[in-house]
């Protein structure tokens, strides 16, 4: 019988896969990502079955919409600055990458402590944790988007250090535009999340 | 040994001596043995759990277990089953498979493969050291609140909430990895409709597991946080909804039960075909009808329940959807008697268990769609019946079919044949075993034995079935110790397996048995589905299969890789980082008892983030030697 070999070039184009581990790793990261959108689209539901079950204690009308859209928009300028690093280490400008992932850094921590800010002002209104469902499922989800945010300054600075030292190159784990993904992922959670907490209750 | 070429003799030794190379080792294949050894030492511990339940029950007012004993052993037995027996051994499976099945030399991410391992392990661990450090959980496998977050004076849910959360990462992990593997990594002209049954119905599973995982996540943490922090997530007094818990855990629980029985259906779909000598019947079907039993997974989890008091348009859209899967499942059903319908068969062992796959699972499956009826499931509900139904979809589906995969591919990772004499024993009493401890069970369930009860008395009628149950649980357990005899013999006793002892179909039969650390010398080119079969067998006149000339067809000489081989080093960051991960998960454990808690806290994230970081700056291949 013969063999017919010449059909295998049209259905595996070996091009495609010149920078298979390139290729790879995104791959895993969009599926982390579809994997995070369930884990907070079940606390967003959470929240969504006790947005008004405050127990006559604080609802919605503690939120001060206009700080948190202001700390919004810090959060989604990080995205730009994010693409702007991205763009650097991939025309090789290590410098001008650094100068921008440091801006990321900066612009994410910002973001932090207006949320630290938030929290500690609506306990001294009397919604903590244990008030009401409103107030579990309120700060778990924002607690959580929190915790996404700090873990992605942490890649960032480790992005940081490893350029410092001159070891940011494509061969090792993590690399600039698995960190953004990750960070474009999270702004864009949080515009939901504004969204359905924030702006539906006004 | 970063770097092998390719000659005739490759020229390196890879370390593979002692404890050490274990403990770092990244190849898919060691880590496979490994998830395979762990999930059958932990399906011993799971099944003598089994046996003292079923020695409690085995008479009315049995006294062997207290009511918290037996508590803590049925919520742990369902528990270790599934998590830490049947959802490994299909891990076992898929780690060891998956690369061979589509020509890759190793999954997609090494490190993070061997990180879900020793997450898994540490993990399981972790949840049984609370046989001797606080107690078990308590609050069955399905952890309902108010009965999970009421207690909090012990740390028994704790343990179940933290210790679920771990090995939520662990399956989250390697499912990420298999579906970059499958997806990005196939040999050339490999298509998505020339991959293995097995592959396809990983890439189903690796699906629902990641889109399942994070659900029951977060009802774990809310439930944590209800223990420990002060929410109020499902405390009824405080306007908090235990009904919350039921969806986030079903949203979860039912796309598991295809977890586990999915890759068993993949594996049935590669012995059935090998052993009948006709190819699979329908592929394009068992493949598609597999992708819909997952999407409808998710579309079915209020079915359990029925009795919870939702509205009757919900119910009854749950229940319809529920008979709807009923298509796709029967669908493969026909599918595989259509395979084996006028093959040529060969009735060994790994058939036999096969077969015994579709009779038992078409039992459980038509018990299943009883439950989809409202009105017979709200007489079902928490019965034995039930009971009955999940043991025969998961012993006699998920449990033979994992078994007949073992006795299929054994050979081909030991290189060593497992006795068909003890095999066919094996089978038989494990199949009279098994339809005499749950066949019963539909019996009971049915005359009004309830669930989860640690104790019956006299008069009911309960008795004789009961104690049919228990000597079946026995010969069960016999059964096991016949196959664990069988796999240890093999070592000393197998005779040599060869590269294809079934005259297989796949492509991993064409490598080594066991295959080289780097699994194929050169990456086959794939032409066909069976592509080994087509090199194998041409096609007379008549339609017959007829072995080719000139045997074998060895690969064209193009596919050459330029620059050798390049295996990933070993490393110890990811067994670092999952140790500090699990510490810091058992530091949340004990959050209830202050400085201890605390301190093994940060104490884990400090060994995580160390592990962490080291595997970020390490290269993934280091420089030729």
């Amino acid at each position: 019988m013969a063999v017919a070999t010449d059909d295998v070039f049209e259905e595996h184009d070996f091009e495609s896969t010149a920078d298979p581990i390139h290729r790879t790793r995104k791959t895993a990261m969009w599926i982390w990502l579809g994997s995070e959108v369930f884990f907070f689209g079940a606390m967003i539901s959470t929240f969504l079955l006790y947005r008004n079950t405050t127990n006559d204690g604080p609802g919605a009308e503690i939120f001060n919409v206009p700080f948190t859209s202001a700390s919004s928009f810090i959060l989604l300028t990080s995205s730009l600055t994010m693409v702007l690093a991205d763009s650097a280490f991939q025309r090789r400008d290590q410098r001008q990458g650094r100068i921008w992932l440091i801006g990321t850094v900066g612009l994410g921590l910002t973001f932090l402590a207006g949320q630290i800010f938030e929290f500690t002002e609506f306990v001294e209104q009397g919604l903590t944790l244990s008030t009401s469902p409103f107030g579990s499922a309120f700060y778990m989800l924002t607690g959580f988007h929190g915790a996404h945010v700090a873990a992605g300054v942490l890649m960032l600075s480790l992005l940081i250090a490893f350029s410092l030292r001159g070891r940011l190159s494509p061969d090792h784990g993590m690399n600039v535009e698995l960190t953004a993904l990750y960070w474009h992922f999270v702004d864009i959670v949080w515009i939901v999340i504004f969204t359905v907490v924030y702006l539906l209750q006004i | 040994m970063a770097v092998t070429t390719l000659t005739e003799d490759l020229g390196y030794t890879p370390n593979t001596d002692g404890v050490w190379s274990w403990l770092t080792t990244v190849d898919h294949k060691r880590i496979g043995i490994m998830y395979g050894v762990s999930a059958l030492v932990f399906f011993i511990v799971g099944g003598l759990e089994a046996l003292l339940i079923r020695i409690q029950l085995a008479g009315p007012n049995g006294t062997l277990l207290s009511a918290d004993a037996y508590n803590q052993l049925f919520t742990m037995h369902g528990i270790t089953m599934i998590f830490a027996a049947i959802m490994p051994v299909a891990a076992a499976f898929q780690n060891y498979m998956i690369p061979l099945q589509i020509g890759a030399r190793d999954v997609a991410f090494p490190r993070l493969n061997a990180f879900s391992f020793w997450l898994f392990l540490f993990g399981v661990l972790m949840l049984m050291s609370s046989f001797f450090l606080g107690g078990s959980p308590d609050g069955a496998w399905t952890g309902y609140a108010n009965l999970s977050t009421q207690v909090t004076e012990f740390v028994r849910m704790d343990y179940y909430a933290i210790g679920l959360q771990l090995l939520g990462v662990a399956s989250i992990g390697s499912s990420a990895n298999f579906i970059a593997t499958i997806f990005t990594m196939r040999a050339p002209g490999m298509t998505m409709m020339r991959m293995p049954v097995f592959t396809w119905m990983s890439v189903v599973t690796s699906f629902l597991l990641i889109l399942s995982m994070p659900v029951i996540s977060v009802g774990l943490w809310q439930m944590f946080l209800d223990r420990n922090f002060g929410t109020v997530f499902y405390e009824a007094q405080a306007s908090g909804d235990p009904l919350l818990w039921q969806h986030l855990f079903w949203v979860f629980g039912h796309p598991e039960v295809y977890v586990l029985v999915l890759p068993a259906m993949g594996i049935i779909s590669e012995t059935l075909p090998t052993f009948s000598r006709k190819p699979l019947f329908g592929y394009a079907f068992v493949v598609f009808s597999g992708i819909a039993i997952g999407f409808l997974g998710f579309g079915v989890w209020a079915h359990h329940m029925f009795t919870a008091g939702l509205s009757p348009v919900a119910e009854v859209g749950f229940g319809i959807v529920t008979m709807l899967i009923a298509v796709p499942t029967g669908v493969k059903i026909f599918n595989w008697i259509g395979t084996i319908w006028g093959g040529k068969l060969t009735l060994n062992t790994s058939m036999l268990f096969s077969i015994g796959f579709i009779a038992m699972f078409i039992i459980g499956g038509l018990s299943g769609v009883t439950h989809a009826v409202i009105p017979a499931d709200t007489q079902q509900h928490d019965s034995y019946y039930v009971v009955a139904h999940f043991h025969y979809v998961l012993v006699g589906g998920s449990a033979f079919g994992f078994i007949a995969g073992v006795y299929y591919w054994l050979p081909k990772w030991t290189g060593k044949m497992l006795n068909e004499t003890l095999g066919k024993w094996h089978f038989w009493l494990m199949f009279l075993g098994f339809n005499l401890t749950f066949g019963p069970m539909h019996i009971l369930g049915l005359n009004g034995m309830p669930r989860r009860t640690y104790r019956y008395p006299e008069g009911l009628g309960w008795e004789f079935w009961n104690g049919m149950a228990t000597i079946g649980s026995f010969i069960i357990g016999v059964s096991m110790l016949v196959f664990i005899w069988n796999v240890i013999n093999t070592r000393r006793k197998g005779l040599p397996a060869g590269n294809d002892p079934w005259d297989a179909r796949t492509v991993e039969w064409m490598t080594t048995s066991p295959p080289p650390i780097h699994n194929f010398d050169r990456v086959p080119v794939v032409r066909h589905l069976d592509e080994l079969w087509h090199r194998k067998y041409g096609v007379d006149e008549e339609g017959r299969a007829v072995p080719l000339p000139d045997g074998y067809v060895e690969e064209p000489a193009f596919v050459e890789e330029a620059g050798g081989i390049h295996m990933p080093s070993p490393s110890y960051y990811p067994i670092i980082a999952a140790f500090g991960l699990v510490t810091a998960g058992a530091g949340l454990v004990f959050w209830s008892s202050g400085i201890l808690g605390v301190g093994m806290l940060v104490i884990g994230a400090a060994i995580m983030l160390w592990g962490v970081v080291g595997w970020a700056a390490e290269p993934i291949t280091r420089e030729a030697h």
